[in-house]
């Protein structure tokens, strides 16, 4: 089902990349190395990613990342681009599983399993894939580049596990009560 | 009062170009100068792309706060090369020709100058790029064009609506921060860290959540009105391809196979000036 | 009315149940619409009017899914067979939400969006869009993103988008609800004049009566816990006490002839006040005037809020506000009208600190309170947000009211404290520990003004406190804010274009037009002041025209007799209900 792309599906794409674009001047600054702020918009990422599915996240990944950096930014860094359809594939994989959207997403179980794939899912997002691309293409030096990695890893999954994790709580105790009965009013 | 980039429509021949052109032009553009580290290339590029900037007529008012925000990553990327691969360039270029000494094991080189001012021209091969597309390209061919080069209609809607909120989505943000504020909560950089997290979740919380509610009324106002049942869609605002925009696909496909050609025929992206 | 040909749509035991609710939503529904018809479906929030309508679309049961029984014909054909894509070719439905209906990124695009959909060929789909933009009057702005229209015109796309692909039904989902009145009373008429001229059928829910019922309506259908329980004329359902006892309101002028002790029959024509035949009525209505006599008691006035000059502008370009000047006293509500787009936003915006004026000077209790940040102005000037979900973010009601305090390092004990006394003057108590998630819309606006009242602040300004509520739930908010005003002496500025919220609540309203002051008046003198009215986008009561026609010289007068009478009787309500 998840995998399947509806018209729920397109919107989100489309509306989640819009949210995910403004957000992109949200940032919680960390340490002073460049791109690596807390940035909120990764847990807008991972709750999408972890109620609509991959491709969602994929393509909020993919598109918010590059127009949030080519409209504010004016420079698109694409291999920052991919890990972040990395991140929203990886999560979204698992979204029948975290059952957001089916009001489960309360139970530790779940909770804990979020938070495992979201951590792996950055660990290979941004130790690996990112800097990998940003050597292979872009000639960077290595140590420089993992660095960096390991500092948006470390970011991200702190905005994710914690922001992240109680925005899917909060949205699954509303989505589970009475997701049908909102269609009267 | 959003500094962001946006359309402006003029009359020139840039702007007359589709926007299928224009993104396919962009994507190999953007390619080749990711791939290709060859100076004469890159140099090529920017004195081509800063030509077409003319012609485009660019306003400087329209991309001037954007650039600034690019300029100040550039430089603290370039710096940060510095101090973490001080003699990157001498391995790539396989010599070291020192300049001055700096202080303990940082030495200036030549290479290291040079292989950095590559990546500086790599930026401005693609900023100006950005900008350009950006100006002269009408959003409402964006979808379309997308769906040209051959991806789901359905993808390719997504970001024509990502487009259409995000003005909305932004003045809504605005507003949820002033009211916020006003409740004495602030996205400041003051205090500590779960403090900062949590002043910024009372902020996205609200949003993202009139977020999640305009998505079923947009989603039962898309299936009231027919989209997704058919397997294709047809766009009323795509444009039919022009004699212009012919040759600007075949001179960018030419342009990129020469370029991937150049680079790689001796094995090595880089143009050394070394040997 | 009898028709002879059959009917369009047609209802026989239609039940429904949403598969996640116990009981059904929609009851034994038997309903016949003829062609060229105009049915007013009106009822209460929660009463099946909108599962009605998702009904005749097939968003149920093909989007909700759930049980139903009887039949539905719509066109000869069931539209649960048809789909949703199939019915988009029959029905047009306008959603209420006219920013949601837009989707695409100018208003061409917009109005050719079904038709891309349905794979029409371009040069095709142009021609028929330039046909559909003629007769809305739309052609100028083709090219124009939803963001650079008025309200009035995105609904205009809204209806465009729809009448694009020739549909037989036009369906209309509370289409005054984000509207200013001048804009409301603009739609009746269009929607008027196109179901005459392309020949539909036209079916509208909305519980506004009085502005609907602008232009002739054949039947008005009320329904009420899931059954119609009245279908009838218009001239015939107004005479009855049916739109009362279901909470629906009625026009004021037979609220005003009924209060008068007249008993009002069809035969009079009360569809509309212009056309309808007072004569039987005049005299109770001139010597219930003349019995409320005036006793208006000016209370005695503490200047809090004084504005003066001020001017604002994001660029050279255009001014959003100039030259406004005004004051506000302590304990009084004060109303800011004005078409959308007038500055009254902006106006809000600058008192509470979010942007900076120009020129100009806003003291508060004597204070100039220009050098004070958002926070700092936080603490006296509170700011209630449309939409309670913009603003609720806790999960918890005893969380969500402390955060205020909780920002500004008020000790723990101290917050309990003051958190428990806001819930208490709120009514909500109760649920102090219940989720936010678990109230009612009322409810949840109550917890935004009990987040707001914890501060103590001196003014609250609330925008738009009850659009898209109902009869019920208007009362239900308003009631608790002149509640909440009488038990604390909190003074109170609401931002809206409610007429009756001003004529009801309000002590003072500032209508606001093109970013100046047009006038700081009584609500009274404002909505008997056509000119004023015109130019501000406000309609003009139609008290009034009741009072003209009953030759009373002093329409105002006759206005503010009747809304004080009609405020003592709410009031008696209140407290016979509290007791």
């Amino acid at each position: 089902m998840k995998n399947k792309i509806g018209i729920r599906e397109v919107v989100a794409m489309g509306i989640g990349t819009a949210l995910f674009v403004v957000l992109t001047n949200a940032q919680i600054p960390l340490i002073f190395v460049p791109n690596t702020a807390l940035q909120p918009r990764m847990a807008i990422l991972a709750f999408l990613a972890a109620v609509f599915g991959p491709i969602v996240g994929a393509v909020v990944g993919l598109l918010g990342h590059a127009l949030g950096d080519a409209l504010f930014y004016g420079s698109v860094w694409w291999s920052w681009v991919f890990p972040e359809a990395v991140v929203g594939i990886a999560v979204g994989l698992f979204a029948n599983k975290f059952a957001v959207k089916e009001g489960r997403f309360v139970s530790g179980r779940n909770i804990a399993m979020f938070n495992i794939v979201q951590v792996i899912a950055n660990a290979v997002a941004w130790i690996v894939v990112a800097p990998v691309l940003d050597i292979a293409v872009y000639s960077e030096p290595a140590n420089k580049v993992f660095v960096q990695g390991a500092f948006a890893f470390l970011g991200n999954i702190i905005i994710v596990g914690i922001l992240g994790t109680i925005l899917l709580i909060a949205y699954s105790k509303i989505a589970g009560r009475s997701s049908e009965l909102k269609a009267e009013d | 009062m959003s500094r962001l980039i946006s359309y402006e429509k003029k009359d020139t021949p840039i702007h007359r170009l589709s926007g299928l052109s224009k993104l396919i032009f962009f994507i190999l553009w953007c390619t080749a100068s990711a791939f290709t580290f060859d100076t004469r290339i890159l140099l090529i590029m920017v004195f081509m792309v800063v030509i077409i900037y003319r012609i485009a007529r660019v306003k400087w008012r329209q991309v001037s706060a954007v650039f600034g925000a690019v300029m100040f990553f550039m430089v603290i990327n370039l710096v940060c090369i510095f101090f973490f691969a001080p003699y990157q360039g001498c391995e790539i270029y396989g010599t070291r020709s020192d300049i001055i000494h700096l202080f303990g094991n940082y030495t200036l080189t030549y290479e290291q100058l040079f292989y950095e001012f590559n990546v500086f021209i790599k930026y401005f091969t693609v900023i100006p790029a950005i900008f350009i597309f950006l100006t002269t390209t009408n959003p409402s061919e964006l979808a379309s064009s997308l769906n040209g080069v051959g991806v789901p209609y359905t993808i390719s809607y997504s970001l024509e609506i990502a487009l259409r909120y995000i003005p909305d989505i932004q003045d809504e943000f605005r507003r949820i921060k002033n009211a916020q504020q006003a409740r004495g909560i602030e996205m400041s950089s003051k205090g500590r860290l779960t403090n900062r997290i949590k002043n910024t979740a009372t902020i996205i919380f609200p949003l993202l959540f009139s977020t999640m509610e305009r998505i079923d009324v947009v989603s039962n106002a898309m299936e009231l009105r027919g989209f997704g049942k058919k397997k294709k869609r047809t766009w009323y605002s795509k444009r039919e391809l022009a004699p212009a925009d012919y040759c600007t696909i075949i001179f960018i496909v030419l342009f990129f196979a020469a370029s991937m050609v150049i680079t790689f025929a001796d094995g090595n992206r880089f143009y050394n000036p070394f040997v | 009315m009898e028709k002879e040909n059959r009917p369009i749509i047609e209802f026989t035991d239609v039940s429904f149940k949403y598969r996640a609710q116990k009981d059904p939503t929609l009851k034994d529904i038997n309903l016949r619409i003829y062609p060229g018809e105009k049915i007013l479906i009106a009822g209460q929030s929660g009463s099946g009017k909108s599962t009605l309508a998702h009904m005749l679309n097939a968003l149920i049961p093909c989007s909700f899914g759930g049980d139903m029984s009887g039949t539905l014909r719509v066109c000869g054909q069931e539209p649960a067979k048809l789909g949703v894509f199939g019915m988009s070719q029959i029905v047009g439905t306008v959603l209420q939400d006219t920013d949601g209906q837009f989707i695409a990124l100018t208003v061409g695009e917009d109005l050719a969006f079904a038709l891309e959909n349905d794979e029409m060929p371009q040069d095709e789909m142009k021609k028929r869009v330039l046909d559909v933009a003629k007769r809305l009057e739309l052609t100028d702005f083709l090219e124009n993103a939803p963001g650079e229209l008025s309200g009035g015109q995105k609904q205009r796309v809204s209806l465009g988008g729809v009448m694009a692909c020739d549909v037989k039904i036009l369906l209309f989902d509370e289409p005054l609800a984000n509207l200013d009145p001048a804009t409301g009373k603009n739609t009746i008429a269009l929607i008027d004049e196109i179901m005459k001229k392309d020949d539909l059928t036209v079916i509208i829910i909305e519980h506004r009566l009085e502005d609907v019922l602008y232009r002739d309506v054949d039947r008005i259908v009320l329904m009420d816990d899931g059954r119609i329980v009245s279908d009838m004329a218009p001239d015939e359902m107004l005479c009855s006490d049916m739109l009362v006892k279901y909470g629906i309101r009625e026009p004021l002028y037979i609220s005003a002839i009924k209060a008068a002790g007249a008993v009002i029959g069809p035969q009079t024509h009360p569809q509309h006040i212009e056309t309808m035949d007072i004569t039987p009525y005049r005299d109770k209505i001139r010597s219930f005037y003349e019995d409320t006599a005036e006793n208006s008691l000016s209370p005695e006035k503490n200047l809090l809020l004084s504005v003066s000059d001020l001017e604002f502008a994001y660029d050279e370009k255009r001014k959003i506000l100039n030259n406004i000047s005004f004051n506000i006293y302590r304990g009084e509500m004060v109303a800011l009208v004005g078409k959308n787009g007038a500055g009254k936003s902006t106006l809000a915006s600058l008192i509470c600190g979010f942007n900076k004026p120009q020129k100009g000077v806003i003291m508060l209790n004597g204070e100039n309170i220009e050098p004070l940040s958002i926070k700092e102005r936080g603490e006296k000037i509170g700011y209630v947000m449309q939409s309670p979900n913009q603003m609720i973010s806790k999960p918890m009601i005893m969380d969500e009211v402390g955060l205020g305090l909780i920002s500004r390092g008020v000790p723990e004990e101290e917050v309990r404290e003051r958190v428990s006394e806001a819930l208490r003057v709120c009514g909500l108590y109760p649920f102090r520990n219940w989720p936010v998630s678990a109230l009612s819309f009322g409810q949840k606006k109550r917890v935004c003004i009990a987040s707001i009242l914890v501060m103590n602040p001196d003014i609250i300004i609330l925008d738009e406190p009850t659009a898209g509520q109902d009869y019920g739930h208007y009362t239900e908010i308003m009631e608790f804010i002149k509640e909440i005003r009488d038990k604390t002496g909190v003074t109170i500025i609401m931002i809206t274009h409610d007429m009756y919220l001003m004529m009801d609540y309000t002590d003072r309203t500032l209508v606001l037009t093109d970013g100046e002051l047009l006038l700081d008046a009584k609500p009274y003198q404002v909505l008997t002041n056509s000119e004023v009215c015109s130019r501000a986008y406000l309609k003009r009561t139609s008290l009034y025209d009741l009072s003209v026609k009953c030759g009373i010289e002093d329409p105002a007068s006759f206005v503010k007799a009747f809304i004080d009478e009609e405020r003592k009787k709410r009031s008696k309500i209140k407290s016979d209900s509290d007791r």
